[in-house]
């Protein structure tokens, strides 16, 4: 039976070899020599990767822009324009002082319908679902205090099962118009409440998570959610921005 | 130890299937199994370790006389991580989907042994159109197992190729075959199915006709399928 | 607290690096004939998977926010040292380990597990406190999933099993009951 190890460093001596060169060099190279090199040969490398960097950028970013765009009109039931809030020190803003650390800031998406009405407020959260992290986003309409839809973003999920979360429409819609705080309930059992969303059978864990996902983000934020939106929003005057890129 | 001086053809071929490095020396298992959940994955990411390979291989040979035989596995990392870096980033902007499903598995083609074994076996020992030959044949039979073990996975676990359904609706998927043990069972069955093979290979060309008692063991020319 | 212990049970068993993330198999396969070097390949393996894990949030807090794509050279450097230095400190420190582990010691450079944890570490965000109980988490599952391995492997070689089955892709297919045993851990601390 052959079992073949990688060879890495090239010997398969192993401890009888000395020092860190594998082989025994019949003239070593001076250190400052090895060192030129390698600094060379790291900052051409660097070179490169910048230039890549700069030519693949800009496709990156407006691809994820793209992405989030598409899932938040989806999940506002299809706003004409939609603005990103920032939470900067404690208070939320569409347009953050420019030294504002935005990337690691939390952040809302505000949709508004033709005439600057402020539609709904979509938010991203992920907690542990069944297998792994469930990432969502979901529309809340903080005056009536519903949730307008959700789209799963990134899930892990047992396909078959757990994976119905996003490929069961039934499921899907029943987020559509229901009320917060949510509760889950088996088939079967539900008793007409409009909070109700009926797990998915086989996938009890998944759904909940799910659920748990929504009420926990808006345990978190929906007070200062509900402070903005009776503040009285209306869109930043200058020409609409895209939702800041998700990292 | 002088190897024996080997013809282009040789160079090419041995990468493609009797040194396979996925199914004979089980190199670059990690995204063999990861990503061949699906037949679109697994070419994804043949592409792009065959991008790679062939890439640092050409730089290495290129370079062999300037790199200082100590700092040299250092020196081949480099290249090849500055080569998985492009392939991450274009991947990303030319095909983000495929670059999401792929996830981490990209940034971990630098650590495929196998890339760094021809580096240092081959590619800095050999002329450039050599080393190429080799990359291009090892990256060959990289893309090859992983399509064998892609196809086996999605035809089973999703009922389709390539997206393209197969069956009609009564199949019943393997769910299995695109979970963690799927990947395990397929190439483990794939393996001891070739160790079979080349059993009955030998059998045939060397058939035992001993006197009872007597064993033989048989060494099979060149390659090693178990 | 309840996060860090979801990190550490998810990374240790639900999404164990090698029966469910594949990653960590070079060793796995390799090293796991016997007990006895499969404990020290995971100790090993641990070690570098915390100080990888530690240094990866710094660099990603401090230094690589400037230049992002040189994420993975700067990771695939700091692990190489690390293992040339451990590997040095080993052999001061106990020769006969040393002698035991052999090659394998160059092979944790090139072992996806340590470098995939410093990439999935950033992907996913973790801080330092977050990034230490994942590498636990790791190091632990890697090892748990080395001593089944080799427990398993021990008894394959004195059973009688034929010749044709004797390799690799036997060992394959008793990673995959494995990693179907491990998929009774999902759903582990939830509600």
């Amino acid at each position: 039976m052959s079992t073949r190890l990688p060879t890495v460093e090239g010997s398969p001596e192993g401890p009888e070899n000395d020092g860190p060169s594998t082989f025994e060099a019949p003239a070593r190279t001076a250190s400052p020599r090895l060192v030129a090199t390698l600094a060379l040969a790291g900052a051409l490398a660097g070179l490169v990767l910048v230039a890549v960097h700069q030519w693949t950028q800009p496709r990156i970013l407006e691809h994820q822009a793209r992405v989030l765009q598409e899932a938040v009109t989806e999940v506002l039931g299809g706003p004409e324009s939609t603005h990103t809030y920032f939470r900067v020190e404690g208070a939320w803003t569409a347009r953050p002082p420019a030294d504002a650390d935005t990337a690691s800031a939390d952040r809302v998406y505000i949709g508004f319908d033709a005439t600057g009405a402020p539609i709904g407020v979509a938010l991203a959260a992920g907690e542990p679902g069944f297998q792994d992290i469930i990432r969502i986003i979901f529309g809340y309409d903080p005056g009536a205090g519903v949730v307008l839809g959700m789209k799963v973003l990134e899930s892990r999920e047992t396909p078959g099962l757990g994976d119905k979360i996003e490929k069961d429409s039934t499921f899907v819609a029943e987020f559509r118009g229901v009320t917060t705080p949510l509760i889950g309930v088996k088939a079967g059992r539900a008793r007409g409440d409009d909070a109700e969303v009926h797990l998915i059978t086989g996938a009890t864990i998944s759904s909940r998570a799910i659920i748990d996902i929504i009420n926990h983000r808006l345990e978190a934020r929906g007070e200062e959610v509900r402070a903005l939106w009776r503040s009285g929003i209306a869109p930043p005057p200058t020409v609409p921005a895209d939702p800041g890129g998700e990292r | 130890m002088s190897p024996r001086v080997t013809t282009p053809s040789e160079d090419f071929l041995r990468g493609v299937w009797q040194e396979n490095p996925v199914l004979v020396q089980l190199l670059g298992l990690c995204p063999a199994l990861a990503v061949t959940n699906t037949v679109a994955n697994s070419l994804a990411m043949g592409i792009a370790t065959f991008f790679v390979l062939t890439g640092s291989s050409l730089l290495v040979s290129l370079l062999k006389s300037w790199i200082p035989r100590e700092v040299r596995i250092s020196a081949y990392i480099l290249i090849i991580a500055t080569f998985v870096t492009m392939a991450d980033m274009i991947l990303a902007a030319v095909v983000p989907e495929i670059h999401k499903a792929l996830g981490a598995f990209i940034a971990l083609i630098v650590v495929n042994c196998m890339i760094l074994g021809r580096q240092e076996a081959f590619a800095s020992k050999r002329p450039v159109g050599r080393a190429l030959l080799d990359a291009v044949g090892t990256g060959a039979g990289f893309i090859l197992a992983l399509l064998m073990i892609g196809t086996v996975r999605e035809v089973l676990g999703y009922g389709s190729f390539l997206g393209v359904p197969l069956f009609g609706e009564t199949f019943e998927p393997w769910i299995i075959m695109i979970l963690p043990p799927g990947g395990f069972f397929t190439l483990g069955l794939l393996l001891l199915a070739f160790a079979a093979w080349e059993e009955r290979k030998v059998e045939r060309v060397h058939p035992r006709h001993w006197p009872h008692g007597v064993t033989v063991t048989v060494e099979t020319g060149g390659d090693a399928h178990g | 607290m309840g996060e860090l212990i979801w990190i550490f049970v998810s990374a240790m068993l639900v999404n164990n690096f090698t029966l469910v993330l594949f990653l960590g198999l070079c060793p796995f396969l390799g090293v796991s004939a016997k007990v006895g070097t499969a404990v020290r390949m995971g100790g090993a393996n641990l070690f570098v998977l915390v100080i990888t894990s530690l240094t990866a949030s710094f660099l990603n807090a401090w230094v690589l926010p400037h230049a992002p794509y040189l994420r993975l050279i700067s990771f695939i450097v700091v692990i190489a040292s690390l293992v040339q230095i451990v590997e040095m400190a080993i052999r001061k420190l106990s020769p006969t380990l040393f002698r035991e582990l052999g090659i394998f010691l160059p092979l944790i450079t090139t072992n996806c597990a340590i470098l995939g944890l410093a990439i999935f570490q950033t992907n996913r965000g973790y801080g330092a406190l977050e990034g230490l109980s994942f590498a636990l988490g790791a190091g632990a599952g890697l090892t748990l999933a080395l001593i089944l391995m080799a427990s398993i492997r021990e008894r394959v070689e004195l059973s009688d099993v034929p010749a044709v089955a004797r390799n690799m892709g036997l060992v394959l297919v008793l990673a995959g009951t494995l990693s179907l045993a491990f998929m009774g851990f999902a759903g582990l601390f939830t509600t």
